[in-house]
C-alpha cells in the first residue's frame, strides 16, 4: 500500500485538471476506441475516474488502470468535443509518465526507445542495414500501395501489410542541406521525420522539390532525432527529454523563418508537446522551445497561408482523390483547407469528400502495435469510407496515417494509392 | 468522495452470468466495475459488484430473473448521463446491466410513422437514420449526442423542442419489458389508438429504471417541419422577457424552441466566445418557429410585433441558415461556456409556470448573493423549464456546503410558486428526499406500495424516486 500511496501523490498533481471534468459523457461520442469496445473505462470519462481513484488510493489495481490508460489513440477527439474545454492531452501523457515510469516500462520499449531512438546515427545505421536486408523476409503484396507481408515475422508483426524501409533513406542520399533563400524570401528549417526520412522518402522529397520551385532556402542538418511523441506516449520521459535536446541543439545552430514537417504528428509535438512538457528545463531550453513553437509549421500550412498558393478553382474532372484528416493535422493544428488547396492545385486530379473525413484512422502510433485488432477494426471503418467514394487515391498530411491506410486498402486488395498532399501538389509542378 | 468496498458475487453466479451473455460479456475487474460507478450527477459514486452486458433481449430477461433470484438490486445503464443519479448502483452487491450492445433499430414504418427500437439505440443516431427517410423524432435532449432511447423513456427526458412537439413520453406508444422474474409485459401497440389493458407504457415513462427493464420500445414518428425561421430578442429587463413570452403564447403561436439565458449566462457566454454579447442585457430570448413556410413567415411577423411592443432593445432575425447557426451560438456554448468558468458545474432544473419565470430568476439571483456562489441560469423558458447552473469547487467543502442549502432554496421557491422540482432530469437520487414535500405522503406510501407488489425483493434500481 505504501507504494500506491507513492503513485496517487504523483497523480494528485493532475488534480486540477481532472477536476473540470463533469462526467457529462460526451466523449462517448467522438471517442474511436469506445466506438468498438463500448465499454465506459476506454473512454476518456471513465479513464479520468480511474485516475482520480488512483490519485485517492481507491482503486488497488494500478496495473489495471494502466492497461486502460495506454489503450488510448492520443487522437484528441474527447478534447476537441469536450463541453468543459477538459485538457485531455495534457492528462493522459502526463499520467502516462507518472503511471507507466512508476509501473516500469518493458524491457522491449526500453531497448527501443532509450537504447535507439536517442541515438540518431546508431538508429540510422541499424536501419539503413534493414533496409538492404528486409526483401529477404518480406514478399511484396501491392505494388500501386508499396506494401509487403512477412510470414516469417508474423509472430512479430502479425498479418499487416506494411511499407517497408525506403531503399535508400533521404539521410543517405542528401545528407544535409544549407541553401540560401530564393525569390520567395523565406529560409525554412526541414524536419522530414523518421517516416519522412525513412519509409515516404518520397513525401521528403515532394517537399524539397516544392521548396526548390518557388524558392525557399533551406536548412536541413544532419543528425535530426525523433521529435519524441513514440518515447513520451509510452510515458518514457527520460528517451522523450534526450530526443528534445538532440533536436534543440541541432535547430538552435540555424538561421530560418519557419521550421517545417510533412508529419502533422511531429508539428503537433514540437508546437504543443514540448512547450507544455518544459517547466523542468533551464531557461535557455524553455527559450528555444518558444522559438520553435512560434516556427514550427505543416508544410501544407506553410505553402498555402505563407507562399500563398491557391488554386483559382478546385479541379475537376480529374483522378478522383479524397482527404483524410488527420487527428493531429485537424485537432491539434486545426488545418483543413490548406491540404485541399493544395490537391486542388494538381488539374490531374479532383477531390470527393469521403464521410466522417476527420475520424480517427487508428493507427495511434505504438497504439496499433499494442492493440492491432483494435486498431485495425478503427482502420477498417476508415478504409469503407474511402472505397465509398470510389476514389483512386486517399491523401492525407501524415505519414503515420499513411501506414495505417496503406495496410488496411493493401489487406483488403484495394487499389486505392496512398499520397501525402504534398506529392501532389509537387507533382504539379514542372 | 466515499466508497465502500464491495463483495464480489460468487464465482457460481459469475460463471452462471458467464454462461447467458458470454465471458467477454462480464465485467469482473476492479477498473472496468469502477467506470459504472458514477453518472453525469455531482453524488458519491458507489462501485457495482458485477457489470454485465446482454448483447440480446433474450439474454437480458435471463440476467434479470437471475439477479432477482439472487437478490442482486439492478441499475440499467444506457450512456451514463444522468444528472440525478439514477445510474448509480446499489452500494448492496449492485450489478449495472449495460444496454449499448442491445442497440438495433427493428423498424421505421414510413406508412404508419413509428419505429421500434432497444433501448441502447443513441439518441442523435436514431433522429438522424429517421430524417434519413424523410421523418421526424422531436425529442432533443441536451446529451441526444451519446444518450440512449431506453434512458431517455426511463427518464422521461425532454429538450429544446418541449413547447411545441412534447417530451419523450408524448412518442411512446409502446413499451416491451422485463419484469422482475425475467417474464415479458408487452404493452402499447402499434397503433395510434389502443385501450388495451391498463396503460403500463404510461407507468414505465419516467420510472427511472424502478420498475421494469426496458427490451423494446415503439415510437412515434412525425412529419419534419418544412421551414423554420429564428430571431434572438435582447431585453433589459427580465419581465419583459416573461411578457414577450406570455405575448407570444397569447398570439397563438407555438415556436418550436423559446430559449432563454439571463444576464450571468450571457457574460459567462461573452468571457468564453468573445461574440460580442450585450453584456448589460438581463435576458435574451432565442425564439424559433417553423412549419409550412407561409405559416412561418405570418409566425415570425407576430412574434417580431409582440417582441417589438414589449420593449425588446434588440432583435435580430435570421436571414438564413448560416445566420440561423450564428444566432444560436450564444445558446449552444451557455453550458461550455459555464463548465469552463468553474471546476464543478451543478445543473439543475426546477420548473416552474412560464409566467413565473422573472419570480424564479429574481429568487435565484438573490439565493446566488445569499450564500455568495456563482450560478448562471438559461433554458426553456416557453416551458418555465429553468437551468440554475452553479458553479463552484467541489473541493472547497465550506462553498459545497453552501451549494447544498442554495439547491434546497431553489426546489423551495419552484414548488411555492407551484412548480416542480424536476422539469427533465428526473428525480433519481439527488431529489426523492423532496418528493414528498412535493407530493403527499400517501402519493409515496402508493408509489412504495405499488413497487413492493412489482418488485418484492426491491431489486429494481432501488434508492431511486422514492428512496429505500
Amino acid at each position: 500500500m505504501a507504494d500506491l500511496t507513492k503513485l496517487a501523490k504523483l497523480l494528485q498533481e493532475l488534480d486540477d485538471q481532472m477536476v473540470g471534468c463533469m462526467k457529462c459523457g460526451m466523449c462517448q461520442a467522438v471517442c474511436p476506441v469506445f466506438a468498438e469496445t463500448m465499454k465506459e473505462a476506454d473512454v476518456t470519462r471513465g479513464k479520468i475516474a480511474l485516475l482520480e481513484n488512483l490519485a485517492k488510493e481507491m482503486i488497488h489495481d494500478a496495473a489495471g488502470v494502466q492497461e486502460k490508460l495506454n489503450k488510448c489513440l492520443l487522437c484528441g477527439s474527447c478534447g476537441a468535443n469536450c463541453p468543459s474545454g477538459v485538457k485531455v492531452m495534457d492528462i493522459f501523457l502526463r499520467a502516462r509518465v507518472i503511471v507507466n515510469t512508476y509501473m516500469g516500462l518493458s524491457p522491449v520499449k526500453k531497448a527501443i526507445l532509450r537504447g535507439m531512438l536517442t541515438k540518431p546515427a546508431l538508429f540510422n545505421a541499424l536501419l539503413d542495414l534493414g533496409s538492404k536486408f528486409q526483401g529477404i523476409f518480406t514478399t511484396k503484396v501491392d505494388d500501386l500501395l508499396g506494401s509487403s507481408c512477412s510470414k516469417v515475422l508474423s509472430p512479430v508483426i502479425g498479418d499487416r501489410h506494411f511499407v517497408g524501409l525506403a531503399k535508400e533513406s533521404l539521410h543517405s542520399k542528401i545528407k544535409a542541406l544549407d541553401t540560401p533563400a530564393g525569390k520567395s524570401g523565406k529560409r525554412v528549417a526541414f524536419f522530414p521525420g523518421c517516416l519522412g526520412d525513412k519509409m515516404f522518402v518520397s513525401v521528403a522529397e515532394a517537399c524539397l522539390k516544392v521548396f526548390e520551385h518557388h524558392g525557399v532556402g533551406v536548412y536541413m542538418p544532419e543528425g535530426q532525432a525523433c521529435c519524441g511523441i513514440p518515447a513520451i506516449s509510452s510515458g518514457d520521459r527520460v528517451a522523450y527529454d534526450k530526443l528534445v535536446k538532440i533536436n534543440l541543439d541541432l535547430f538552435s545552430k540555424g538561421n530560418f523563418d519557419y521550421l517545417v514537417t510533412p508529419c502533422a504528428t511531429c508539428t503537433a509535438t514540437i508546437k504543443e508537446i514540448w512547450p507544455k512538457l518544459m517547466e523542468d528545463y533551464p531557461g535557455p531550453m524553455r527559450d528555444q522551445i518558444r522559438v520553435l513553437h512560434d516556427k514550427v509549421m505543416d508544410v501544407n500550412q506553410f505553402v498555402v497561408d505563407v507562399l500563398g498558393v491557391k488554386p483559382e478553382a478546385p479541379a475537376k474532372g480529374g483522378v478522383k482523390v479524397t482527404f483524410h484528416d488527420s487527428c493531429h493535422m485537424k485537432k491539434s493544428l486545426g488545418v483543413t483547407s490548406q491540404p485541399r488547396a493544395l490537391i486542388g492545385m494538381n488539374p490531374k486530379y479532383e477531390l470527393v469528400e469521403m464521410a466522417e473525413c476527420d475520424r480517427c484512422c487508428g493507427s495511434g502510433g505504438s497504439f496499433n502495435l499494442y492493440h492491432y485488432d483494435l486498431s485495425k477494426q478503427i482502420g477498417e471503418r476508415k478504409r469503407d469510407n474511402i472505397l465509398a467514394t470510389g476514389a483512386q487515391v486517399v491523401s492525407t498530411g501524415c505519414p503515420a496515417c499513411m501506414l495505417q491506410m496503406t495496410d488496411m486498402l493493401s489487406q483488403h486488395g484495394a487499389k486505392v494509392a496512398v499520397k501525402h498532399s504534398i506529392e501532389l501538389y509537387a507533382d504539379s509542378l514542372r | 468522495m466515499t466508497r465502500r468496498t464491495i463483495l464480489m458475487p460468487s464465482a457460481a453466479l459469475i460463471k452462471e452470468f458467464e454462461a447467458v451473455v458470454g465471458k467477454d460479456n462480464v465485467f469482473t475487474s476492479e477498473a472496468d466495475r469502477q467506470s459504472y460507478s458514477y453518472d453525469s450527477a455531482v453524488l458519491d459514486a458507489v462501485v457495482p459488484a458485477l457489470v454485465v452486458r446482454p448483447t440480446t433481449t433474450e439474454q437480458l430477461g435471463k440476467v434479470v430473473r437471475l439477479c432477482n433470484e439472487n437478490g442482486n438490486p439492478i441499475t440499467v445503464r444506457g450512456a451514463g448521463t444522468n444528472l440525478s443519479g439514477g445510474t448509480i448502483p446499489d452500494p448492496r452487491e449492485g450489478i449495472v446491466i449495460l444496454t449499448n450492445s442491445l442497440s438495433r433499430i427493428i423498424e421505421i414504418n414510413e406508412e404508419d410513422l413509428y419505429a421500434v427500437v432497444e433501448p441502447g439505440v443513441v439518441t442523435a443516431k436514431f433522429a438522424a437514420e429517421v430524417a434519413k427517410r424523410g421523418l421526424f423524432y422531436p425529442p432533443d435532449p441536451g446529451s441526444q449526442a451519446v444518450s440512449t432511447l431506453g434512458g431517455n423513456v426511463a427518464e422521461n427526458a425532454g429538450g429544446l423542442r418541449g413547447l411545441k412537439y412534447g417530451v419523450t413520453k408524448d412518442y411512446v406508444m409502446g413499451i416491451e419489458f422485463f419484469d422482475v422474474n425475467g417474464g415479458l409485459v408487452k404493452t402499447g401497440s402499434r397503433t395510434v389508438k389502443c385501450v388495451t389493458g391498463y396503460n403500463l407504457a404510461g407507468l414505465m415513462v419516467a420510472s427511472e429504471g424502478t420498475l421494469g427493464v426496458f427490451s423494446q420500445i415503439t415510437l412515434k414518428l412525425v412529419p419534419p417541419p418544412q421551414a423554420s425561421k429564428a430571431m434572438m430578442a435582447v431585453f433589459d429587463d427580465v419581465n419583459k422577457a416573461s411578457e414577450a413570452v406570455a405575448g407570444i403564447i397569447a398570439s397563438h403561436v407555438v415556436p418550436c424552441t423559446l430559449e432563454f439565458m439571463d444576464q450571468a449566462t450571457i457574460r459567462y457566454v461573452d468571457d468564453f466566445t468573445k461574440a460580442g454579447l450585450p453584456r448589460d442585457a438581463q435576458a435574451i430570448l432565442l425564439i424559433e418557429v417553423d412549419g409550412h413556410p407561409g405559416q412561418v413567415a405570418d409566425d415570425a411577423d407576430k412574434v417580431e410585433k409582440v417582441l417589438n411592443k414589449v420593449g425588446a432593445t434588440e432583435i435580430k432575425v435570421a436571414k438564413d441558415a448560416a445566420e440561423k447557426f450564428k444566432l444560436w451560438e450564444a445558446r449552444r456554448n451557455a453550458l461550455p461556456a459555464l463548465a469552463r468558468a468553474k471546476p464543478t458545474t451543478v445543473l439543475e432544473d426546477a420548473t416552474v409556470p412560464r409566467s413565473k419565470i422573472p419570480a424564479m430568476v429574481k429568487a435565484i439571483n438573490d439565493i446566488a448573493a445569499k450564500y455568495n456562489i456563482s450560478i448562471g441560469t438559461f433554458g426553456h423558458a416557453g416551458d418555465g423549464n429553468l437551468h440554475p447552473t452553479i458553479l463552484c469547487d467541489r473541493r472547497d467543502k465550506h462553498e459545497f456546503e453552501r451549494v447544498e442549502h442554495a439547491v434546497d432554496e431553489i426546489f423551495d421557491m419552484a414548488l411555492s410558486l407551484h412548480g416542480t422540482l424536476s422539469g427533465e432530469h428526473g428525480i433519481g437520487m439527488a431529489k426523492s428526499k423532496w418528493m414528498e414535500k412535493e407530493t403527499s405522503k400517501a402519493t409515496i406510501e402508493f408509489s412504495r406500495n405499488m413497487k413492493r407488489a412489482i418488485d418484492p425483493k426491491y431489486i429494481l434500481n432501488p434508492g431511486k424516486i422514492i428512496g429505500a
